[in-house]
């Protein structure tokens, strides 16, 4: 894939602090690449500077020319905000204001209007007021704006995060077909884990206006560059350990007083490397299970803390240790603070970071 | 209250009958405060909708000037227009004094400051985000500010209906500058203080009734467009 948009030493500067700094990004073409970092991590000065809405210093390319015009470059791309930001007009009227600024004639323009509501699941509003529309119609419509200009990269600032989750998850659906079927180059920010795993195949990780990690979704999440990176992308177990010793198959370390036997490798020359073990891929039993799993042990319940369709189980198995279990799960096997249970995970199931962060 | 209840009588027949005075006071005043306030829209909605859209020096010191003339005593136009347009001030050539053109001036100048400065804090309220959605969607700076114009036509349209309400209502500079002659000249405001100066309280009375319907219109117009919904 070519890119269709590269950014060389782009930093961006606010209040006279720099917030992004970023040697190289490359957006390929065809790609969902969800730029995901905590809030304040300059996800969206990021965006904003890629589409040329904020002064920035460095070097924008869009289809390997550096972008002089700026107006004729943003007719090219489009934006769709964290707010739907609509004119008192009605919904078409609104939706249609990309290709009325692009000077496209009222039938035309109102057809592929039409056409981009109707692709984005809300159809049937364009004749509404913008002012009558919920907070979930409205983002629709904001997007639905972004698809009719049919741009050739589609940035979208974290454009679900006033939703409440039904009607959120139904938007991403909608907005995730809508970008599959075209093959839309999209730019999604998001704080969302969830959220960047079911739009986007590519992640790149910013925190503190650096990217810290940019590779396939799965890559990022099943192997965190840095410590950062992994508690961002929900890696809570993260554990100092010492490498005991290594051989072809498996590389034992110690974490405390136990001993752990893993499949990852040390990074190069680190002999205390951090070990990150998802919790979802932690199992808890009542009574040791005669399984595959490398790495069993002995711990208790420290506590017990449902977080949405999940529970967060804290244990002490002589070093710190969380496990996300289901409800279900949870209720059968009577998990309650205090108790002695049995936690286990597979060799390959942790990844081994360096301790310091590599810059 | 004899006197109340004769110039009310006299009043309502004087309005029935669209008696000839009253009808020339009103299109007088309608004619002159309806130019002036044209004038005011036409070129104060772009100076306000630029003031309120840029950032340069001295921008705030301006945005100030122009608060300062929201407030303008019309005595002070007044005379300032009367020295303007006298027969050997440097417009004087124009021989405007005691004219309606010298009165549609001073209430421009009167309303002007208050369409802009309205016309910029509207601007400005609106959400900046907006500004830099336009932009994306690829508008010019000129579309953007047609556009945020338009968005902003309900505060506009009170902008508009307050510099009216002004100068409909003043009399200093008018009778200054327009010198009061009948069926000229005269309008709803002047023609008030002379019947009551008169002691002819039901031409008066008629006057002002018309007078504070113009006002009670203004501010209904102005009530509606302050409590539209705006969208999300």
């Amino acid at each position: 894939m070519a890119a269709i948009i590269e950014a060389t030493d782009l930093v961006v500067s606010r209040g006279g602090r720099e917030v992004v700094r970023v040697p190289r990004i490359d957006i390929e073409e065809g790609e969902t690449l969800a730029l995901l970092g905590p809030n304040g991590a300059g996800k969206s000065s990021l965006v904003f500077a890629l589409a040329s809405l904020l002064p920035a210093s460095g070097e924008l390319r869009f289809r390997g020319e550096v972008v002089r015009d700026h107006v004729a470059y943003r007719r090219r791309i489009a934006v769709a905000f964290q707010r739907p930001l609509l004119l008192d007009r009605s919904v078409l009227d609104n939706v249609a204001l990309g290709l009325e600024l692009r000077g496209v004639p009222r039938p035309e323009r109102e057809r592929r209007a039409h056409e981009a509501l109707t692709r984005i699941g809300v159809g049937s509003l364009g004749r509404r007021p913008a002012w009558a529309l919920s907070g979930g119609e409205a983002q629709r419509v904001s997007i639905a704006r972004s698809l009719a200009v049919r741009p050739e990269v589609l940035f979208l600032d974290e454009p679900f995060g006033g939703l409440d989750a039904p009607t959120r998850e139904s938007a991403i659906a909608d907005l995730g077909n809508a970008v599959r079927v075209d093959g839309l180059t999209t730019v999604l920010v998001t704080h969302d884990r969830d959220e960047a795993l079911s739009l986007a195949e590519h992640v790149a990780v910013l925190i503190d206006g650096r990217v810290r990690q940019a590779d396939r979704a799965e890559v990022v999440f099943a192997t965190p560059a840095d410590p950062d990176v992994a508690a961002f992308v929900g890696v809570e177990n993260i554990l100092p350990a010492r490498v005991a010793s290594s051989d072809d198959e498996l590389t034992h370390l110690e974490v405390g007083r136990h001993l752990l036997e893993v499949t990852a490798s040390a990074p190069p020359g680190e002999e205390f490397p951090l070990v990150g073990i998802p919790p979802d891929d932690v199992v808890i039993a009542r009574v040791a299970p005669a399984t595959s799993a490398r790495n069993t042990f002995d711990g208790r319940i420290l506590r017990v803390e449902p977080i949405g369709r999940r529970v967060r189980v804290v244990l002490d198995c002589g070093f710190p240790l969380v496990a996300h279990v289901t409800h279900r799960s949870a209720r059968e096997l009577g998990l309650r603070a205090g108790d002695d249970v049995v936690a286990s995970f597979k060799a390959t199931v942790p990844h081994l970071l360096p301790r310091h962060r590599r810059n | 209250m004899d006197l109340i209840v004769q110039g009310l009588g006299e009043a309502a027949s004087r309005l029935v009958s669209l008696d000839p005075d009253v009808r020339e006071a009103t299109s007088a005043a309608l004619v002159v405060s309806g130019i002036a306030t044209m004038l005011s829209v036409v070129t104060g909605v772009p100076a306000g909708a630029w003031l309120g859209l840029s950032s340069f020096p001295g921008r705030k010191f301006l945005l100030s000037i122009v608060n300062t003339g929201m407030g303008l005593p019309p005595v002070v136009v007044g005379l300032f227009v009367a020295v303007l347009v006298w027969r050997s001030g440097p417009f004087g050539a124009l021989d405007w004094y005691c004219t309606r053109q010298a009165m549609v001036a001073a209430q421009y100048l009167l309303a002007a400051p208050t369409v802009v400065g309205l016309t910029a804090i509207a601007i400005q309220s609106i959400d900046p985000m907006l500004r830099l959605q336009l932009s994306a969607l690829g508008a010019t700076r000129l579309q953007t500010l047609g556009i945020l114009v338009r968005e902003a036509r309900l505060p506009i349209l009170t902008a508009a209906m307050a510099g009216f309400g002004a100068v409909i209502s003043e009399i200093g500079a008018s009778l200054m500058v327009g010198c009061n002659i009948k069926g000229d000249t005269r309008i709803l405001t002047t023609a008030i203080a002379l019947d009551t100066s008169k002691g002819e309280f039901g031409s008066a009375f008629a006057l002002a009734f018309i007078l504070l319907l113009l006002v009670f219109a203004v501010n209904a117009v102005t009530t509606w467009a302050q409590q539209r919904r705006r969208p999300l």
